[in-house]
């Protein structure tokens, strides 16, 4: 508690006091030290699932010596690339239980960060087109009910009075028979998550060392003790990977491979228009779901390019296949100007879940396998893969999620909710 | 956007074709342990840079062959057929 007390906060009254002295006091949100020789837990990677694990390792483990590596600026993976959503609308149990902490966690990210992650809870529509489509949103929802999480079937006139700038005529070609709701999903800001977590670890004492690229490991006998940097040799006790689509890189350099294909997943952003879209619209039928930011930018993301790539760009093909699909749904917004189109890439598991455990390599660790969906479950990877870190034992929330479950045949089969066609 | 030269019907749009992933991957025999089937079917090198994989001729000829390409420049270094050895390419 002393540690989050002697940081910098930010409040009203703080806004006024500088404000007063013309804005000269404001300190930078996070040091910018220069890696020591040693640390308890090294974590490799600055996205959300790093910085927020350095954070929960300090503020529930009180493991002090933490330093995060990132390669390049923080967030600048797919962190700072995704379009936003949080929700917890999965199948099975165990994915519920994890990703309902997640939003839980995230309902509270604001205060405990003292950082407004901008977190709107403005439900998401997941929409269905036909006969087999209404079953499966029947099914989707009461599976989510089972599990005890909020969600509302919805007839085709209460879609219509959330979404009346869909198209409704009569030649529709995907006509929308009825959906579902979950209304305590909606966005946060992907950047602020990056930041808040990265200021309020720093102020706990862990060190964030950006440009610093891990190029190998530490080795003494089997164990890895350590990570060869472009900022030289840093010694650790245990070392938590948490790169996305690199994990594949960090596998081979730690001389095993992973369950995982990296794929670029694009997203793209329209001018900022007046609101007409107040909550966010998932068609698994068109492969596309839409939202406006609150600058008013209509955000539209949608199928993966479905070829292993390490290009953060997206192909074209995929490109005309979403915006055809916008099209379809929005015709009155068929006018719009694209402002920016990019991609992230995104590290894909065969079943659609996230693999959070122990490493084939001892002293190595890893969270990873989220795919085109691991922002909403920023906070809680980030608390999980503490708990791994500090006691080297998986979360009881994440025992499902370790590699063994490749082998056992026990997958967690999330393809069905995950929104977007793997 | 890429556009990949079947061997059958010469140059075309990336939009015909499906990738099938990684290529030459060698079926275990039947007493192979769990493990072994798991890391069979699962496990995938995921390198970035050189790749080599299958890919599927789907909306023209019907048939799969190899390609080793860039997963970053995502350039095509060579075609081969399906029963061909992995052929010498440089980075
Ligand atoms: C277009 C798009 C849309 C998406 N939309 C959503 C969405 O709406 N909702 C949702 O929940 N999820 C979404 N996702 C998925 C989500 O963005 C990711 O799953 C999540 O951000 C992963 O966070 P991370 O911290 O694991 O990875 P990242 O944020 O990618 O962080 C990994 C970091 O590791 C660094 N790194 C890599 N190699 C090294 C090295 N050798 N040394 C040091 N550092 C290294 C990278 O530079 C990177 O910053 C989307 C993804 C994309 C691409
Ligand atoms: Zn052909």
């Amino acid at each position: 508690m002393s540690a989050i007390l002697s940081m910098d906060r930010y409040s009203l009254f703080r806004l006024l006091r500088e404000g007063l002295g013309g804005h000269t006091g404001w300190k930078p949100a996070w040091r910018t030290p220069d890696p020591k020789p040693e640390y308890d837990v090294v974590i490799v990677g600055g996205g959300g699932h790093g910085l927020a694990a350095a954070y929960y390792l300090a503020r529930e483990h009180g493991v002090g010596r933490v330093a995060v590596l990132e390669k390049g600026w923080l967030g600048g993976g797919n962190t700072g690339r995704n379009t936003q959503i949080v929700r917890s609308n999965y199948l099975y149990p165990e994915s519920a239980a994890f990703y309902e902490l997640s939003l839980k966690l995230y309902e509270g990210l604001s205060k405990d960060l003292n950082f407004n992650v901008m977190l709107s809870q403005r439900g998401i529509v997941t929409l269905a087109h036909s006969r087999h489509d209404l079953d499966s949103v029947a099914r989707w929802a009461n599976a989510m009910i089972v599990n005890g999480i909020d969600a509302e079937v919805l007839t085709r006139q209460q879609v219509r009075d959330l979404i009346p700038a869909m198209n409704w005529g009569p030649d529709a070609r995907y006509p929308v028979l009825g959906g579902f709701i979950q209304r305590r999903a909606g966005m946060a800001r992907h950047d602020a998550v990056a930041w808040g977590y990265a200021r309020a670890a720093d102020a706990r004492g862990v060190d964030i060392i950006q440009n610093c690229e891990v190029t190998g490991f530490l080795r003494d006998g089997g164990r890895v003790v350590g990570v060869e940097t472009s900022r030289g040799t840093i010694r650790a006790g245990r070392v938590g990977l948490a790169v996305a689509g690199h994990s594949g890189v960090l596998a081979a350099m730690a001389g095993f491979r992973l369950p995982i294909v990296s794929y670029a997943l694009q997203a793209m952003v329209s001018e900022p228009i007046k609101p007409v879209l107040d909550t966010v619209v998932l068609s698994p039928s068109t492969g596309v779901y839409v939202s406006q930011s609150p600058k008013g930018e209509v955000v539209v993301g949608g199928a993966l390019d479905l070829f292993p790539s390490y290009a953060q760009r997206g192909s074209f093909r995929t490109t005309e296949d979403v915006i055809a699909g916008f099209c379809e749904m929005f015709p009155g917004l068929r006018r719009l100007r694209m402002m920016r189109q990019w991609a992230g890439i995104t590290d894909v598991v065969h079943d659609s879940s996230p693999i959070i455990g122990p490493a084939p390599v001892e002293g190595l660790y890893l969270n990873c396998g989220w795919g085109t969906g691991g922002f909403k479950a920023i906070p809680a990877g980030g608390f999980t893969f503490a708990h791994l870190l500090a006691t080297g034992t998986p979360h009881p929330l994440t025992t499902g999620f370790g590699l063994d479950r490749f082998h056992t045949g026990r997958m967690i089969d999330e393809a069905a909710a995950a929104g977007i066609a793997h | 956007m890429m556009q990949i030269p079947c061997p059958w019907c010469g140059p075309r749009d990336e939009a015909e074709f499906l990738c099938g992933g990684q290529t030459h991957i060698a079926r275990p025999n039947l007493e192979s342990s769990d493990q072994e089937w798991g890391r069979y079917l699962f496990e995938r090198d995921n390198p970035k840079g050189l790749h080599f994989e299958r890919w599927l001729h789907r909306m023209g000829c019907q048939q799969w062959f190899n390609l080793a390409r860039d997963t970053v420049t995502h350039e095509i270094k060579a075609v081969y057929r399906m029963t061909d050895p992995k052929p010498e390419v440089t980075e």
